[in-house]
C-alpha cells in the first residue's frame, strides 16, 4: 500500500523542528530515516498530517567521545555504528548488537534516535542502552531533559517522549577497563527481529562479577534489565547458583505470545542466553550446560 | 501544504527536476514519472528489497525513501548500473548459473551484490547470504544467487591480480 497524503516540512534546525511540533503537536511525526515510519504509513497504521522530516540536520548527527562520555547524536545511523571507531573502543556492544539489526540497506538509513524513539520491544539498540545504562537527551517546549533508559522506555512503541519531544541524542558512561560484552539473540533469519535477545556488560575480576548488566528483549513490553543478575555479583557463580538464577529470571520474565513464540519458549530461551552469557563472560564454558550437577 | 514540492536530483547521472507530492516515494517516482521501471516494487514496506536502488553511493529502499526526501541526492538505478557496464559481469553470472526465474528480485540482488563486492571483493558464502539477507526471492532458493555472487568475486579478483 501507499501512504495517505500528509503535508511535508523540512526543518532547517532543531529550534525550528520543535517549532513545527509545538504548532501540529500529536498530528505530526518526526521522520528520521524512515526504516520503522514509512513502512507503519504505507500500511496506513499511522496517518500524520504533517511530517517533519529532521533528516538533513547534520547537528544531530555524530559520534564523539567528551570527558568519560561517548554521545551519538539521534540521525547517527545504524551504519556508522558499525564503522565508528569510537564505538568499537568504548561500546562494542553497539556494535556486535547493530550487525543483528535489520540488512545492510535499512541500516544505510535507519537512526539510533529512530530506533529508541520507536521502542519495538524486539529491538536490539534499546536493550544496549539499558545494559550499558545510557541517558536519552530530548529537547521539548519546556528545555532540555536527560531521560535514564529505565525510565524512558514505558511499553510497546512508548516512550517518556510527548509529541512536542525531540530525541537529540544518546549519552554512555565509557565502558572503562576491563569491561566485557556480550550479544546475542535468536531470530529465525539474520537481521530479522529478535525472538529473544540479551545484550550484556560485565566487569570481572578475581573471577567473580564485579558488576553485571543483563539488558533482554523480545521478552517483554520494553528492554528489561533483569534483576537476577545481582544473584550472580560477588560471589563465585557454581551451577546450583546458576540455575537458581534462571528460575529467577524465568519469574522476572513477562513475554508476549505472538506468531514467532510462545511465553514458555521465549522465558526458555532467555535462560539458555544468560547461561551462555556467564560462561562466556567468566571464561568458564562448563556453566553453559549446567556443568557437573 | 499537501501540495507538490519542487525536488532537484541526478538520476543515473542525469539532472532531474520535478514536482513531487509528499507522498509519493522513490519507486514510484522512478517508475511512474521517469518510466524507469526496472525498479521493482513487492512489499512497500521493506522488507522483500526488490525496490533497492542506491542513493549518493549507499543502497536503500526505495520504497521507504520518499522523492522529496532524494533532494540533492544521486539516485542509481539498474538502468544506471547496467548501462555503464559496471554490473555486466554479475549479470552474465546471473545468467549462467540460472541465478533467476521470474526475475522479479533480480534488480534488487544485483544492486546488493554489488554494493557487497565493491566493500567487500572476496566475500565467502556466509558473507554474501548475509548481505543478501534482505532480499526475497521466491524462484531460486538462493543456491544459484550465492553461486553467481561467488564466482563473480573470483573472476575479479583474478583479473585484478
Ligand atoms: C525490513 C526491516 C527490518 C527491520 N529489522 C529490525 C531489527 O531487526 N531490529 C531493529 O531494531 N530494527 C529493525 N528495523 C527498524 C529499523 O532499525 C529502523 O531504522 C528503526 O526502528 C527506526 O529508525 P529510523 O531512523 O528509521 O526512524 P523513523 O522510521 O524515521 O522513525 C521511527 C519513529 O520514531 C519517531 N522518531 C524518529 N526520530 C525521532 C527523534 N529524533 N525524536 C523523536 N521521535 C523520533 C518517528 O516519529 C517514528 O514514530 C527494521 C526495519 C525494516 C524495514
Ligand atoms: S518494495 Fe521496497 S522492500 Fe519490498
Amino acid at each position: 500500500m501507499k501512504a495517505a497524503a500528509f503535508t511535508y516540512a523540512r526543518a532547517t534546525s532543531v529550534v525550528n523542528a520543535l517549532e513545527l511540533l509545538a504548532a501540529h503537536g500529536d498530528k505530526a511525526k518526526v521522520l528520521s530515516g524512515g526504516q520503522s515510519l514509512m513502512p507503519a504509513m504505507n500500511l496506513r497504521l499511522v496517518s500524520p498530517d504533517i511530517v517533519v522530516d529532521i533528516g538533513g540536520l547534520t547537528e544531530l548527527r555524530g559520534i564523539a567521545v567528551s570527558g568519560d562520555v561517548l554521545a551519538i547524536g539521534a540521525l547517527t545511523r545504524h551504519v556508522d555504528l558499525l564503522r565508528s571507531p569510537e564505538v568499537a573502543a568504548h561500546a562494542p556492544l553497539l556494535r556486535d548488537a547493530v550487525a543483528h539489526v535489520a540488512h545492510p540497506a535499512i541500516r544505510n538509513r535507519g537512526t539510533v534516535g529512530g530506533s529508541l524513539a520507536h521502542a519495538d520491544p524486539a529491538s536490539e539498540i534499546p536493550a544496549c542502552m539499558a545494559a550499558l545504562d545510557a541517558t536519552i537527551v530530548v529537547r521539548g517546549p519546556g528545555g532540555e531533559r536527560r531521560i535514564a533508559t529505565a525510565e524512558f522506555f514505558r511499553g510497546i512503541y512508548e516512550t517518556a517522549l510527548s509529541p512536542q519531544d525531540l530525541l537529540v541524542a544518546v549519552e554512555l558512561p565509557l565502558s572503562g577497563e576491563g569491561a566485557r560484552f556480550f550479544f546475542q539473540e535468536y531470530a529465525r533469519r539474520h537481521g530479522d527481529y529478535a525472538i529473544v535477545g540479551l545484550a550484556a556488560r560485565a566487569l570481572v575480576g578475581g573471577g567473580q562479577f564485579t558488576d553485571l548488566r543483563l539488558g533482554f528483549f523480545a521478552v517483554g513490553d520494553r528492554p528489561l534489565l533483569a534483576d537476577a543478575a545481582r544473584k550472580l555479583i560477588n560471589v563465585s557463580v557454581t551451577p546450583a547458583l546458576l540455575a537458581e538464577t534462571a528460575a529467577a529470571l524465568a519469574e522476572e520474565l513477562d513475554p508476549e505470545e505472538d506468531q514467532q513464540a510462545s511465553p514458555a519458549m521465549r522465558r526458555h530461551l532467555a535462560t539458555v542466553l544468560m547461561r551462555r552469557c556467564v560462561a562466556a563472560l567468566l571464561e568458564r564454558p562448563e556453566l553453559e550446560t549446567g556443568g557437573a550437577w | 501544504m499537501i501540495a507538490p514540492i519542487p525536488v532537484s536530483l541526478l538520476v543515473n547521472g542525469e539532472p532531474i527536476e520535478a514536482l513531487v507530492a509528499p507522498r509519493l516515494n522513490l519507486a514510484d517516482f522512478l517508475r511512474e514519472t521517469l518510466k524507469l521501471t526496472g525498479t521493482h516494487v513487492g512489499c512497500e514496506h521493506g522488507v522483500c528489497g526488490a525496490c533497492t536502488v542506491r542513493v549518493d553511493g549507499e543502497i536503500v529502499r526505495s520504497c521507504l525513501l520518499l522523492a522529496v526526501q532524494a533532494q540533492g541526492s544521486s539516485v542509481e538505478t539498474i538502468e544506471g548500473l547496467s548501462d555503464s557496464g559496471e554490473i555486466a559481469d554479475l549479470q552474465a553470472a546471473f545468467r549462467a548459473r540460472n541465478a533467476l526465474q521470474c526475475g522479479y528480485c533480480t534488480p534488487g540482488m544485483l544492486i546488493t551484490a554489488q554494493d557487497l563486492l565493491r566493500q567487500s571483493p572476496t566475500p565467502d558464502r556466509a558473507a554474501i547470504r548475509e548481505h543478501l539477507s534482505g532480499n526475497y526471492c521466491r524462484c531460486t532458493g538462493y543456491q544459484a544467487i550465492v553461486d553467481a555472487v561467488e564466482a563473480t568475486a573470483k573472476t575479479r579478483a583474478e583479473q585484478a591480480a
